[in-house]
């Protein structure tokens, strides 16, 4: 496969928590499952992320929040995109994130949130299934 | 530890007994081709005075409270004081966290330990942009000395001791712990505990990083110096595998990497100039205690006996205190799920305990809840009462180091030591932990091991009760902590009206001081605790930081 046909995916860590294990696996894991990995690093503000998600040309951003900052993070993150043209980008997320929280996340735009104990074939088939080349 | 003769004598009988083993092992044989540590270290099934041959008692194993101190650092261990038990805890205002602090300390809890929320941990004040959306909620915000006075307020710092996990801005946070104690009419002099002001392991695994490793080492030379002079109490480095382990290295690499930042703060300060002796007494040690027992045991007395060694050695020091690896524990959140919650009570007790046959100094026992936010009071209260049935029900502190001598816990020590110096050694020849930590090193052989510890769990090579074996439908039935939602709201109010009618004047002063301290050699603690006491705010004096030392950037390996 050329890396044109490739679906891309941005693995992204928002704010200023470093819990970055969880989002390293996921990126390998995708990588070694044929996709295009583009992670961001650390400490992310909700602005970078989403000029690089616009800028790199990504299918999909995942989002890994560990420190409880995704109530205020994921929902900016979504707004911006929407903002840049970008809303048609696929966002999933994964991390610590309270049962509570999911269904308006979800609502809000989050197609899918990945709890601890989460599989990275699960993961990685449901980006296969729910991810799709925008080109 | 056997004569040669009852050496061979006994080989040839393991021998004998092999051949009869499998000759009935067509009945039963072991389940499993391979068995493993949760590090996948390979273990055998039996071990006998062959597997320690070489080891001399004195030698290798000794006495608690002697060199190489495999044992134990003191001679009489928990018959003489029971280790400190210590609850980490800090969550929403300064008001708040107090409240538990005087809690715990009325529940038996014999020392504090604070955890700040996110921005403080990064150098920002609640009222910075970055900080939208996180303040208060994993750790307590400090943003100025005014949230620290209300933090320690009512608790007397000559009669407890505190531990603060804070890295980038720890020269500042001592500062102001300096000033609240003054303020207490406490000298500095008679206060004790410690900060963790371990950047090293923050490039490696943690990740909380301001400014470049070089400077970054400075500033953590320059609070040993100070302290050495003027907080001669202070534990001025809490040298952290915790967090490396957390991120998913093995056993060995926490233990290898841990030490070899040590190695590098050691290695700084001589540098400086200062005399070995004058401050590795005060340097202390953070470690996890992850589920496998027998491996974690091991790790704590293999720590023991490398660091003598190294501290004797290769460092030269004198002074027996100098060759001592104190060490807190905390028990390990990665093992614990966020699937059946309850069951994370049980995998504490079992790490609290190694933790304790290993012969941790201070020990913190994770709650119940805590993989799902920050826990309650109750889930507290139950991981403090694990540690007290430990110490005063089952019997375990009564004999000093119990599993000492025995083949399999011997072996796996000097397994431990045999590979974690291979990997110390290849750390001094790529030029030291810094030159490695710039190359990458250590972050790729975590992520490595993360990764493949990770496809062991989804392959169910290794099992993670509740959560890739005996799954259950369940609605997680634990009350998590709610914060106030207008937490945020008021703690940026507060810290806004602090800045507006304090001296702005001699704030500014005291920031410039800062700035030519940064700039030049000058030890920058004095001005820090001058700034802090005119209430300068922690992002305000990290800002300096950042502008006189430059800011580093995650490169995002993974």
């Amino acid at each position: 496969m050329d890396s044109e046909g490739k679906t891309r995916i941005l693995i992204a860590k928002p704010g200023l928590d470093g819990h970055d294990r969880g989002a390293k696996i996921i990126a390998r894991g995708l990588r070694d499952a044929g996709f295009e990995v583009i992670y961001t690093g650390l400490h992310q503000t909700p602005e970078q992320i989403v000029i690089a998600a616009v800028q790199e040309d990504v299918d999909a951003v995942g989002l890994s929040s560990l420190a409880g900052a995704h109530d205020h993070l994921f929902p900016r993150i979504l707004k911006l995109m929407e903002e840049k043209g970008a809303g048609d980008i696929v966002v999933f997320s994964g991390g610590i994130i309270p049962d509570e929280d999911i269904p308006w996340l979800m609502e809000a735009g989050i197609k899918a949130v990945f709890r601890p104990g989460t599989k990275i074939e699960e993961a990685v088939n449901w980006v296969k299934d729910n991810v799709k080349p925008r080109r | 530890m056997f004569k040669e003769d009852k050496i061979k004598e006994i080989s040839k009988d393991r021998e004998a007994w092999e051949d009869k083993f499998n000759k009935t092992s067509a009945k039963i044989s072991d389940k499993k081709e391979r068995f493993s540590t949760v590090s996948d270290m390979e273990i055998r099934g039996l071990y006998t005075p062959v597997d320690i041959r070489d080891s001399d008692f004195q030698r290798e194993v000794g006495f608690p409270g002697e060199y190489p101190f495999t044992r134990g650092v003191q001679p009489s261990m928990y018959r003489g004081r029971t280790w400190t038990m210590r609850m980490f805890a800090g969550f929403g205002s300064a008001k708040d966290t107090n409240e538990r602090y005087h809690y715990l300390l009325s529940q038996g809890q014999t020392g504090l330990s604070v955890a700040f929320h996110m921005p403080t941990l990064m150098g920002y004040d609640s009222d910075s942009p970055v900080a939208l959306g996180e303040v208060g909620k994993c750790g307590v915000a400090i943003d100025t000395l005014r949230d620290m006075e209300i933090l320690f307020d009512g608790i007397p710092l000559d009669k407890v001791t505190t531990s603060m996990t804070i890295n980038p801005p720890a020269a500042i946070l001592l500062a102001m712990y300096i000033a609240v104690a003054e303020k207490q009419g406490v000298d500095k002099k008679k206060i004790g505990g410690t900060i963790q002001n371990d950047m090293l392991k923050e490039f490696i695994a943690q990740k909380t990083f301001m400014c470049p490793p070089r400077p970054s080492v400075r500033v953590i030379v320059d609070t040993i110096e100070y302290c050495m002079q003027e907080v001669p109490r202070w534990n001025t480095i809490s040298i952290s595998g915790y967090h490396i382990r957390e991120a998913g290295s093995t056993a060995v690499q926490e233990l290898a990497f841990t030490l070899a930042d040590g190695i590098g703060y050691v290695e700084a300060a001589v540098e400086r100039g200062l005399d070995v002796d004058s401050f590795a007494p005060r340097l202390s040690f953070f470690f996890n205690a992850h589920i496998d027992f027998f491996e974690e045991i091991a790790k704590y007395r293999a720590a023991r006996r490398i660091w003598a060694r190294v501290m004797k050695e290769r460092f030269k020091a004198q002074n027996p205190r100098s060759w001592l690896l104190r060490f807190h524990t905390q028990t390990a959140g990665c093992s614990l799920t966020a699937q059946q919650p309850y069951n994370n009570v049980v995998r504490t007790a079992f790490e609290a305990l190694a933790a304790v046959l290993g012969g941790t100094q201070s020990l913190h026992t994770n709650s119940l809840d805590e993989v799902l936010a920050l826990p309650s009071e109750e889930s507290v209260t139950i991981a403090l009462r694990t540690q007290q049935i430990i110490a005063e029900e089952t019997g375990v502190v009564n004999a000093i180091d119990p599993l000492g001598g025995s083949y399999f816990v011997e072996t796996l020590t000097n397994k431990m030591e045999t590979e974690a110096m291979a990997y110390i050694n290849k750390i001094d020849e790529m030029g030291g932990i810094i030159a490695a930590i710039e190359k990458g090193y250590p972050q790729n052989e975590i992520a490595k091991a993360a990764y493949h510890y990770q496809q062991q769990i989804d392959s169910q090579e290794k099992t993670v009760v509740g959560v890739n074996k005996y799954e259950m439908e369940e609605d997680i039935p634990v009350d998590t902590l709610k914060l106030s939602p207008d937490l945020e709201e008021k703690q940026i109010a507060a810290t806004r009206e602090m800045k507006k009618n304090r001296d702005n004047d001699r704030v500014k002063a005291c920031l410039d001081k800062v700035r030519d301290a940064c700039k030049g050699s000058d030890n920058v603690m004095p001005h820090i605790l001058n700034a802090v006491k005119e209430y300068a705010s922690l992002q305000e004096i990290c800002d300096v930081f950042r502008e006189v030392f430059g800011v580093y950037r995650d490169p995002g390996m993974f």
